[in-house]
């Protein structure tokens, strides 16, 4: 199986990388759109900001290559992000693969604990709706660290909660979206990346 | 709910994990990787690691055993010791490390800080303060393990670390560390209340119920534990059902 992570100024590409050669997979960094197209999984990581990400894509022609794949593409964190319509951080136009719109966290005033932004550690997941989830993966924790978050929609494929309850994942025909980070999430994130390793 | 984490502490030298109390007496207790392989599949939610070497070479044999854990480990880590400077960070970042903590090289120079946060993010940064408090409840900030005392007092700091754009701190208390009776609680849950960033609590724990304790009374979102975990004295698993039956929400 041909698969390719997609290079670009992201910070967490080998930690992706790391975690598909544990499952014993070998994939192929890059930000050449011939391979991208070409390849059987397309995985498009991200840590960074939104609208600095997006004008690197754009310059690089990489906005294009990615709305118009057709093989399962994975976004993971500002992945996810960058795929919906639109992100606060910013206020900038993204792919609009999902018609979700990404949201900052307000913390909640005049609780006990404070609320704390960013969104960091381990939560939990539930109202699974994707074949990137199987019974193993639903109601456990997963590793998230954002400070925007993608609402709650049509595409909504999982469902977190903090402050409020947000898209821990999304799903629309071929492209699939985590925010939190599969990578780091221990048996139960290798579990949800096999699965999409399988689709 | 978001979970509180347990995160075990390696401090390695030459590239072995070792243990001392107070910090000095120091032996080995083995092979980093698979120590902090054998933590995850236990359920540690995180790992520190910390670089105490003090040569040159010691340096760079630690960024090699950074991209091994990395390759080896499914949970996110931290990484600290000896970063002073921007370049330090940018290779451990590229050696797969999740986080940095800086400690001495953040007091000296705080716009180090700044500068972190701003060209990697502040979830990247971890502030590490070390303070030692005396009878009238006044807490300075120390240097190079707890050795030398500083001007910072530790709550001002930690306030100062945040607003310079850490995205955690790390606090160990001097007064408690190896002490094994418990965390720093009161200063921990003081820190809470004036900070926006999530805390990290260390120094003292010996007792599962010191985790019960510093979650609730001490108001942390993680404790960091070393010797416990090494000599197996609390196993991880056995520590998370005891704080899952006290109404601890963990993993």
């Amino acid at each position: 199986m041909n698969i390719v992570i997609i290079k670009y100024n992201a910070g967490n590409i080998e930690s992706v990388n790391n975690a598909l050669n544990r499952l014993g997979v070998n994939a192929e960094i890059t930000a050449d759109p011939e391979k991208i197209r070409n390849a059987d999984k397309v995985i498009f990581p991200g840590v960074g900001e939104a609208s600095t990400t997006m004008n690197y894509l754009k310059k690089h022609g990489l906005d294009k290559v990615i709305v118009s794949l057709k093989q399962p593409v994975l976004g993971i964190c500002l992945g996810l992000q960058l795929m919906c319509s639109h992100s606060e951080e910013n206020d900038v136009e993204c792919l609009g693969i999902f018609e979700e719109k990404v949201k900052r966290f307000i913390p909640n005033p005049g609780e006990e604990f404070i609320t704390k932004v960013p969104h960091m550690g381990w939560n939990s997941i539930s109202n699974l709706k994707s074949s990137l989830f199987t019974k193993e993966t639903e109601n456990q924790y997963v590793y998230f660290v954002h400070s925007y978050y993608a609402s709650i929609g049509e595409h909504t494929a999982a469902t977190c909660n903090y402050i409020v309850p947000f898209s821990a994942a999304l799903q629309k025909d071929n492209f699939y979206a985590t925010q939190f980070h599969p990578e780091k999430s221990g048996t139960v994130g290798a579990k949800i990346l096999e699965n999409f390793l399988n689709i | 709910m978001l979970a509180k984490r347990i995160i075990p502490c390696l401090d390695i030298r030459n590239g072995q994990t070792v243990k001392g109390i107070n910090f000095v007496n120091i032996q080995e207790v083995g092979d980093p990787v698979e120590l902090g392989a054998k933590y995850a599949a236990d359920g540690a939610d995180e790992l520190v690691f910390l670089d105490i070497t003090a040569t040159h070479e010691g340096r760079k044999t630690f960024v090699e055993l950074v991209k091994r854990i990395a390759a080896h480990l499914n949970i996110p880590f931290t990484v600290g010791g000896g970063i002073s400077e921007l370049s330090d960070a940018e290779k451990l970042l590229s050696a797969g490390a999740d986080k940095i903590s800086i400690n001495s090289s953040a007091v000296r120079n705080p716009k180090l800080i700044d500068d972190l946060a701003l060209n990697f993010g502040s979830q990247f940064v971890v502030v590490a303060i070390d303070a030692r408090g005396d009878e009238k409840n006044h807490w300075t900030v120390t240097v190079n393990g707890g050795r030398i005392p500083t001007e910072k007092e530790l709550f001002s700091w930690a306030k100062e670390a945040e607003d310079r754009g850490a995205g955690e701190i790390l606090f160990t208390s001097m007064n408690h560390d190896g002490t094994k009776n418990g965390f720093a609680n009161e200063q921990l849950a003081q820190m809470a209340d004036s900070l926006k960033i999530p805390i990290i609590a260390s120094g003292g724990a010996g007792a599962k119920e010191h985790f019960t304790d510093v979650f609730t009374n001490g108001k942390a979102d993680a404790g960091l534990a070393a010797s416990i975990f090494h000599y197996n004295e609390i196993p991880i698993p056995e520590l998370k059902s005891y704080l899952k039956e006290n109404g601890i929400i963990v993993r």
